[in-house]
Formats: C-alpha cells, sequence, structure tokens
C-alpha cells in the first residue's frame, strides 16, 4: 500500500509537467490547427526564465573587508547579491526563493515571446499542410535551443529548492499510515499542486470568460466563428501566447526537479506529443487526464518488481501506451473522432 | 469476404439485370435515410434516380459503392453482394464513379490521370510495377491519348490538372472513369453548377457513351439532363421509392407530381 | 528492366560523373577527404530513400533514423559473427532495416497525416530507448558496438582468410580492404545504383500510384487501387535504402552506437530532404551534401578565423561582427541549420532544386522570348 501510494506520487508531479505541457500543445492544435513542435522549446525557455532570474537576482558587489584576513594574509573578499545589501533579510529571502518568484517574471516573459512567435511566423502556417507546420516549428525549435546554447552552454544549470521547502513531506501520515512510511520531497508536492493549480486557472478561464468561450468554440467549429465575425485571429494570438505562458511556466517551476539544458524542450517534446495523442487531439480534459496518467503508468513501469518480468519497460511504457491508443482508438480518449485523419 | 457472400446472394438474378438494389434499408439513429429501396438497372440502360433535395439519393449511392453498409438488404451486381466490400475491390467488379465534385489527381499530369486508372483495371489493385516506365507502356498511354482527344483535352496532356476549370476536370473525371472500360458508370450530378452551354456539351458527351453500349446510373437534379439521356427514372422521396418506370409514364405519375410540388423545380 | 528515357540517361550519365570525380571539384572547396566525401555519399543514399516514401506519398515519417541503426549494428555483427566482407554485411543490413520496417510500417500505416508521424516517431523512439537499455547485449549501450580482433567470423575462418598481423581487421571486398578512397568509390557506386533505382521508380507505375495516393486518396481507392500495400511498400523500400545507408556507415567505420536512432536524427534527414526538394530526383541529394558540407565547414570555423576574416574592420566593429558571427559557427552551426531550414520552409518550400528552376524560368522569360515559344513547340510534340 504504501509502495503504492509512493509511486503513484512520483508519477503525479511528472504527470503534472506533462499535462501542463501536452494542454498547451493542444490548446494551440485545437484553436489554430498548427502541429506545434517549437512547443517543447517553449518549455525550456520557460526553465531558463528561472535561470536568469536568478542570474538577475544574485548580481553581486564584492567588497574588500580588511579587517578580515584570509589564512594567507589577504583581505577576504566579501560578496553580496545586491538585492541583499539593498534589502536585507528580505532580499536574501528573494534570492532563496527564486524558483517560486521566478514564475511572476516568467509569465510576462513568454507572453511576448509567445506573441511574437505567433504573429512573425506561426500565422503564416494556418493554411499550410500540418507537415510543413511541423517542418517550419522544428525549424524554429532548433534555433530556440541553439540561441539558448549560445548563452547558456551545454551544460545543465542546476536551480536551488527553497531552503524550507528541501525537507521531505511526510504524507503517509495524511493518508492515516505511520509515521515517515511513505515521504515525499516537499518540491515535488508543489509542483504538483501548481500543476493542479493552473490547470484549474486554464480551465476556468475558458469556462468562464467570454474569450473562453469564443476560443472554446472555435475548437468546435472555427468556420462558423469566423462568420460569426469575431476577430478570431487576435484571439488566436492571445491563445498562442497563453499556451507559451503555460509551458514557460511548468518549465521554470520544474527547474529544481531537473536541471535545465538546452535540449530540454526536445526530450519532453516528444513525450508530450505522446500525452496529446493519448489523450485526444484538440481535447484539454483528454490532455491532462493523460498527462497524469502517463506520468503515473512511468512512474509505476519503473518499480523493481515490474522491471524484472519486465526489463526496460519503464524506458518504453509511454510509446507502448501510445502505440496502442493510436492503433485501437486513433481519436484518443477523450477526442472527437476523426480529428486530422487525413 | 466475396464468396460468403455470394453465397447469400440471390440466386436468380436474371442475365440482363446488372445491379440490383435489394430491399435496401439505411438508417442514421433514428432518421429513415433510405426505406425498402428495390431497384434493378439492366444491362447497357441509363437509369436516372431523381428526387427533391433530401430525399436520399446521395446516400442511396453511397450504399451501392460500399461506403455506406446499409441497415438491411443488400446492393447485388452481376452475382456479387458488394455489402462489407472496401472501394477498390468494388471497382475492381468493374464499377466506377463520377464524384459531384470533381475527384482527379490535382498534382499529376493530365495524361497521367488517365493513365492511373488504365493500370489499375490491367493490373489489378495491387502490383509492384517498378521497372517499366509509365511512359513505355505504349498500348495504354495510345488509349489515353485517344480518349483525351475526344473529350478535347488533349492540347492539356502534359498540364496538371489542378490547373483544369471545373468543366474541363469534370470531363477529365469522367475520361479517368471511361478508361477502365467498367461495366457500371455511376454518375453523381454530372452537370452540378455548369453553364447551359457546358451542360449541353456534358449531355452530348454521355450520349455518346452512352450510344456505345455503356450501363450508366445517374444521380440528377437537372429534369433537361434526365430527360436527354435516361431509359428509365426512378424517384425518390423521403427515402423511398415513389415511382420507377420509362420517363413517359414517370412523368405523367401523380404521385411524382405530388412529391414535387412545392417544391419548386428547375 | 535497366532502360531509362533519355532524359533520366542524361541526368544519371551526369549524376554519375559528379560523384565520381567527387575528389576533383571538392578539393577547392576543401572538402575532399575520403572519411568526409563517404558521409556526402552515405546520407544521400539515406535522403534518397526517404525521398521514396515522404516525396511520392507525402507521408512524413520521423523515425527513419531507426533503420539507419538497425542496418549499422546489423552490419557490424556480420563483421562480427561472419566476415570482414561487405557484401553479407549490407545484405544483411538491407533484409533487417526491410524486416524492422514492414513491421513498424505496418502499424504505423493503419493512421495517416500527423498520428502517421507520431507513430513512427513513437517506435522509433521505443527503438532508441531499448537500445540503450534492454537490448545491450546486442547494441553494447553507450558504448557502441565495436568488432574485436578475437571475433568468431565464421565465414572468414571457413575460407581461411587470415588476419593481418596486428591493429583491427578492416572492412574489405572480396580480399580488398577498403580504406579511404576505395572506401569512397564503393560508397559512390551503391549511390549511383541507388539513384538509378530511385529514377526507376519515379518513372514507373508503382511510382506514379504513390503520388497518386499523396494528391487523391479517396480517387485511388475509387479507381480500383489497393492503396495500404502499395504504401507498405513505399515504406519497406525506403526503410531498406536507411538500412543500406547504415550498413555503408558501418563499412566505413566498423561501429555503430545508438545516438544514430535518437529522433532528431530522423528530424536531420527530414531537413536535407527539404532543403533539396521534396519529391525531386537530385533534390534529396544536393540537401545531404549541402548540408554535410555545412557541417563540415561551419562547424571548423572559430573565433581566430574569423578575427582574420573581419580583419578589414575598424577594432570595435571588428570584434562586435566576430562576436556575432561567433554564436553562427563552431558549436553553434546548428543554428545556422535552423536558421536555415526555417527559411527554406517559408520562402522556399519546393527546396533549392524548386528554386533553381524559378531562378531559371525568370532568367528565361526574360532574356528571349523565342525560347518560350520553342519551348511551347517542344511540349506539344
Amino acid at each position: 500500500m504504501d509502495a503504492i501510494l509512493a509511486q503513484l506520487l512520483n508519477g503525479l508531479d511528472k504527470g503534472g509537467a506533462y499535462a501542463l505541457i501536452a494542454l498547451g500543445l493542444t490548446l494551440v492544435f485545437g484553436t489554430l490547427g498548427v502541429v506545434n513542435f517549437a512547443h517543447g522549446a517553449l518549455f525550456m525557455l520557460g526553465c531558463f526564465c528561472a535561470v536568469v532570474f536568478r542570474y538577475l537576482l544574485t548580481i553581486e558587489t564584492v567588497t574588500v573587508d580588511p579587517t578580515q584576513l584570509s589564512p594567507w594574509g589577504a583581505p577576504v573578499e566579501v560578496r553580496t547579491p545586491l538585492v541583499q545589501s539593498w534589502l536585507g533579510d528580505w532580499g536574501a529571502f528573494l534570492v532563496d526563493y527564486s524558483v517560486p518568484l521566478s514564475v511572476i517574471f516568467a509569465v510576462p516573459v513568454m507572453l511576448v515571446i509567445g506573441i511574437v512567435m505567433e504573429r512573425g511566423l506561426i500565422k503564416h502556417f494556418y493554411k499550410r499542410s500540418h507537415a510543413e507546420q511541423i517542418l517550419v516549428t522544428f525549424g524554429l525549435a532548433i534555433v530556440l535551443q541553439e540561441i539558448v546554447r549560445s548563452f547558456f552552454g551545454a551544460n545543465p544549470v542546476p536551480q536551488p529548492i527553497p531552503a524550507d521547502l528541501r525537507v521531505a513531506a511526510d504524507v503517509g501520515v495524511w493518508f492515516g499510515m505511520e509515521a515517515y512510511s511513505v515521504t515525499y520531497p516537499t518540491w515535488r508536492l508543489v509542483y504538483l499542486l501548481f500543476s493542479a493549480g493552473v490547470i484549474g486557472a486554464v480551465f476556468a478561464f475558458m469556462r468562464f470568460t467570454t474569450f473562453g468561450m469564443v476560443v472554446r468554440a472555435g475548437m468546435a467549429d472555427r468556420e462558423t466563428v469566423g462568420i460569426l465575425g469575431i476577430d478570431i485571429d487576435r484571439k488566436f494570438t492571445i491563445v498562442f501566447g497563453l499556451a507559451a505562458v503555460v509551458a514557460g511556466v511548468a518549465g521554470a517551476m520544474y527547474t529544481p526537479l531537473l536541471a535545465p539544458n538546452y535540449h530540454i524542450g526536445m526530450d519532453f517534446l516528444v513525450l508530450s506529443f505522446v500525452v496529446v495523442v493519448v489523450g485526444g487531439m484538440g481535447s484539454l480534459p483528454g490532455a491532462v487526464v493523460a498527462g497524469f496518467l502517463l506520468g503515473v503508468l512511468q512512474s509505476f513501469a519503473s518499480m523493481n518488481e515490474v522491471t524484472s518480468i519486465f526489463p526496460g519497460i519503464d524506458q518504453i511504457i509511454i510509446y507502448l501506451v501510445a502505440i496502442i491508443i493510436l492503433l485501437v482508438r486513433p481519436r484518443g480518449l477523450m477526442g472527437r473522432s476523426g480529428v486530422m485523419e487525413s | 469476404m466475396t464468396a460468403q457472400a455470394k453465397a447469400v446472394a440471390p440466386d436468380a438474378v436474371p442475365g440482363n439485370i446488372v445491379l440490383h438494389v435489394a430491399d435496401v434499408f439505411k438508417n442514421f439513429g433514428g432518421l429513415k435515410a433510405l426505406s425498402d429501396i428495390d431497384l434493378q438497372v439492366e444491362e447497357g440502360t441509363t437509369h436516372a434516380i431523381i428526387g427533391p433535395n433530401g430525399a436520399g439519393k446521395s446516400t442511396l449511392l453511397n450504399v451501392i459503392i460500399g461506403r455506406l453498409p446499409p441497415t438491411s438488404g443488400a446492393v447485388v451486381f452481376d452475382g456479387n453482394v458488394l455489402t462489407g466490400m472496401a472501394p477498390h475491390e468494388i471497382n475492381q467488379l468493374g464499377i466506377s464513379r463520377v464524384f459531384q465534385t470533381p475527384e482527379i489527381f490535382a498534382d499529376l499530369s493530365v495524361l497521367n490521370n488517365v493513365m492511373a486508372p488504365a493500370f489499375a483495371r490491367r493490373d489489378g489493385a495491387f502490383r509492384v510495377n517498378m521497372f517499366r516506365a509509365v511512359m513505355d507502356e505504349a498500348e495504354i498511354r495510345a488509349e489515353a491519348e485517344g480518349l483525351l482527344r475526344e473529350f478535347g483535352l488533349y492540347a492539356r496532356r502534359e498540364d496538371h490538372a489542378g490547373a483544369l476549370s471545373r468543366g474541363d476536370k469534370r470531363r477529365l473525371e469522367l475520361a479517368m472513369c471511361l478508361i477502365q472500360r467498367p461495366r457500371l458508370l455511376l454518375l453523381d450530378e454530372p452537370t452540378a453548377g455548369m453553364s447551359r452551354h457546358d451542360t449541353n456539351t456534358t449531355i452530348e458527351l454521355l450520349k455518346s457513351i452512352k450510344s456505345r453500349g455503356m450501363t450508366i446510373v445517374i444521380i440528377e437534379h437537372d429534369m433537361h439532363v434526365v430527360f436527354s439521356l435516361a431509359d428509365r427514372i426512378s424517384v425518390l422521396a423521403q427515402g423511398r421509392l415513389i415511382a420507377s418506370g420509362p420517363p413517359q409514364q414517370v412523368k405523367d405519375d401523380p404521385r411524382v407530381k405530388e412529391a414535387y410540388l412545392g417544391v419548386p423545380a428547375e | 528492366m535497366f532502360s531509362l528515357s533519355r532524359k533520366d540517361f542524361t541526368l544519371l550519365a551526369v549524376f554519375s560523373v559528379i560523384v565520381m570525380t567527387m575528389p576533383i571539384w571538392l578539393q577547392p572547396l576543401g572538402a575532399a577527404y575520403p572519411g568526409l566525401m563517404q558521409k556526402f555519399v552515405i546520407y544521400a543514399i539515406f535522403a534518397i530513400g526517404f525521398n521514396i516514401l515522404f516525396g511520392l506519398t507525402g507521408y512524413l515519417s520521423f523515425g527513419h533514423a531507426a533503420f539507419l541503426g538497425v542496418g549499422s549494428y546489423t552490419a557490424v555483427w556480420s563483421f562480427k559473427l561472419l566476415s570482414m566482407d561487405m557484401i553479407p554485411a549490407l545484405f544483411f543490413a538491407v533484409v533487417f532495416a526491410g524486416i524492422f520496417a514492414l513491421f513498424i510500417g505496418f502499424f504505423s500505416l493503419r493512421r495517416s497525416g500527423i498520428y502517421f508521424s507520431i507513430l513512427t516517431l513513437a517506435f522509433a523512439q521505443m527503438s532508441y530507448s531499448l537500445a540503450y537499455s534492454v537490448l545491450t547485449p546486442i547494441t553494447n549501450g553507450e558504448t557502441g558496438l565495436l568488432i574485436a580482433r578475437d571475433d568468431p567470423r565464421a565465414i572468414d575462418t571457413m575460407l581461411g582468410v587470415g588476419q593481418s598481423a596486428s591493429g583491427m581487421p578492416m572492412p574489405s571486398l572480396i580480399g580488398i580492404e577498403l580504406g579511404g578512397y576505395g572506401g569512397f568509390y564503393i560508397c559512390a557506386l551503391v549511390l549511383i545504383a541507388c539513384f538509378f533505382l530511385s529514377q526507376k521508380i519515379f518513372a514507373s507505375p508503382f511510382g506514379m500510384a504513390l503520388r497518386g495516393i499523396k494528391s487523391n486518396p479517396t480517387r485511388m481507392i475509387y479507381t480500383g487501387f489497393n492503396t495500404k500495400p502499395y504504401m507498405l511498400t513505399a515504406f519497406v523500400i525506403s526503410g531498406m535504402f536507411a538500412g543500406l545507408a547504415g550498413g555503408l556507415l558501418a563499412v566505413t567505420d566498423p561501429i555503430a552506437g545508438a545516438e544514430r536512432m535518437q529522433w532528431t536524427e530522423s528530424g536531420n534527414l527530414v531537413l536535407m530532404t527539404i532543403l533539396g526538394g521534396v519529391g525531386t530526383l537530385l533534390g534529396p541529394v544536393i540537401g545531404a551534401w549541402v548540408i554535410k558540407y555545412c557541417e563540415n565547414i561551419f562547424s571548423a570555423i572559430n573565433t581566430q578565423m574569423l578575427n582574420g576574416f573581419f580583419e578589414f574592420l575598424p577594432d570595435g566593429v571588428q570584434s562586435v561582427a566576430v562576436t556575432v558571427m561567433s554564436k553562427f559557427v563552431g558549436e553553434g552551426w546548428h543554428l545556422t541549420l535552423g536558421l536555415v531550414f526555417v527559411l527554406i520552409v517559408v520562402f522556399l518550400p519546393g527546396g533549392l532544386v524548386e528554386g533553381a528552376e524559378k531562378l531559371r524560368h525568370r532568367f528565361r522569360r526574360r532574356s528571349d522570348t523565342y525560347d518560350l515559344a520553342a519551348d511551347a513547340q517542344e511540349k506539344r510534340t
């Protein structure tokens, strides 16, 4: 029981990341009809928003303290982050919490990136074939990741978890089990709650705002919405920006769990496409359900009990599920039938 | 499938009945699109199916070519039950179809558009013929070129078919069907959206095809076309066959008049 | 069986000359190394095969790198178990890649469009993951599969082919060791044969059927073609070309690693084909050459060379120019590649070949109108 709970939790935070990426991917596909292979790159840019944010916070001043001497007699250099010297303890707190705070930084940045991308490139591809969309966004993804590499190098850039959150949460107790039978890193829990929050926000936005209703109508029937004289173009731009923001914040918050490098996006892209397909192309709830489902499935497949029977199953389970779903039920778990079938 | 289906087929198909739509029902959920349709098409005749909009003409056509399975009943072509067959199998039996909006190979040359169906006729549904060039197939090429001359498309044989006018596309599609020497030609509103002049040209073309003994089933709105061509006419209304017979008889049928009343004819 | 139309024959002759004289004309371009030329030739084969699928049928596979990988592994195993001769190695590489393609194609082709792309992608990623994990006994995991001096090599032992006294055995062709230029010329001959085969397929009724499927699948089935086996045949053929390319990679350098199977490699293949021109005979070859050449040239440029190049500029401007340019070369050459790729898809979806055609037409139209009339005349007859 506790082993199962532990695996479930392990899968859920990863599933949260999959769900968030897939959400944007399917949103863009459902409304704009664009297959965006650069969506992984947006996740990667989100990761580097956190990196940049921390970098900005930790710009230091170097002062020489003549009262203190190092062992070989030279005055000690004291490095203080500027924010800390300006704001004192409050500044130190900012530095410590750079990752969660970077979300605030990532939202406008990703929104701008998304809008620029859509206006500059994607909008020209609404009417072109899916193959061409795949190709151009694949090219764009390469460009974005190479730009990031030229600034940050090829090595992963680890990001710290805020000190207060480095402890493990005793999850077992919440479920009435013995103390410390199931523990779970607090940050993963935070990520899980965060992704649930973002997903909730996106759904609320889609359901309760006029904008969201128009977009949903557009997903169901693009032509009619166009005929109604609604300026669907501007809405598309915002949808794309929104998808970029969701992918970006998913990335920013994920950095402590997996140190980002320039090709982290490509790694996540294939998986999130699989998630979208399993959930059903163009279905928002499908993407979320499939994201968590596959995350959990992957986590269970990596249990020793499973890998001893099917060695390597943890490596391929997601693809296997995707292949089976595509062959047996091409519209996925919750997709409409016939979407993009030739 | 075919062998099994044959066993189910009615034994006595008179020699000159080439297509038999036998007691076909088609329901979409609760909607009865076709009820108890029984139609026989004699070899060498032109059989027109008419009816007001929504009468079920297209559904019937789709049932005949196997795109839609009937809820009950069967379509028998030349002793073969078509129900459950794949479209390419139905074509291989000798049924060619012209679509309402022309379905052609827009990216291929006009000549290749006509040659491709000829290969399907000669080589069957699948054959990897990798080592002979298309252009070396002199016999098929000559046949295709002859047909294009007849259809007035010869001068454009090297052009991409997608560049043709709508009328030319229709004629091309007809040529693509004819080169297969089908035993049954299905035409789905072959003059829809055509000018009077183009319509007349098409009628002349179809008359010449008909005069060669081709069996034709035609679905049409335009009464002018129907009465110029048809040997027999069946009238569909609300998914039922309300009349069937020679043109004059159908014209005088009170039920037909009733069905068309209120639905302004052409 | 071996006949070609006059136009195709001329093209084949010119193509053969161009390929065989590579060591000469690549000299001034600074790329006449056997190792590099082998890459040019092998990736051209890879792209030609991919083009038979993507160019003719329009089905975009994102999993072809897997077939390349299978070809490489099979060839190295043939070197290890059977013989250092390249003939069995290539034979088995093609056969195994073909069987593998048959399997993947059988399932993937049940879907079309984006679903087909994702299925091939999923299959390929699965193979890649397996090669790194469970299949390590076959693939030797991250180290890559290598030949060793004490491999059994049953056929060689049986025939009493001795090994050289020292060093690793080299792949050979009927006893002749394939190093340097020898290896290049063998690969070049294989490329010419592949090009010929692709010409035959393009001109054949089979090729026409594939084009028909791309152009209008509905019309194809109502015309009596069973499209599924056509697609599968095309998929297997193109998988076999990839296997052949993978086998040749192993012939020129007997090592096989899983990184060849990664999906970004498939992406690069797509890139080559698009860059040159999808669906054209020469396009994929040109695309492969341009990309491999640029990779070689751009990735070799360093800051020092840039400094030299921009020396004529004033100091400050020079350093700015060098800093900017250095992002696009060396390690960063992939950035250039990505940019070129985006630009090609946006502005020249037909690739370089179509671009050249357009230029030629524009040039012609301007230069003289008589030519156009003659052209039309020619078309009519």
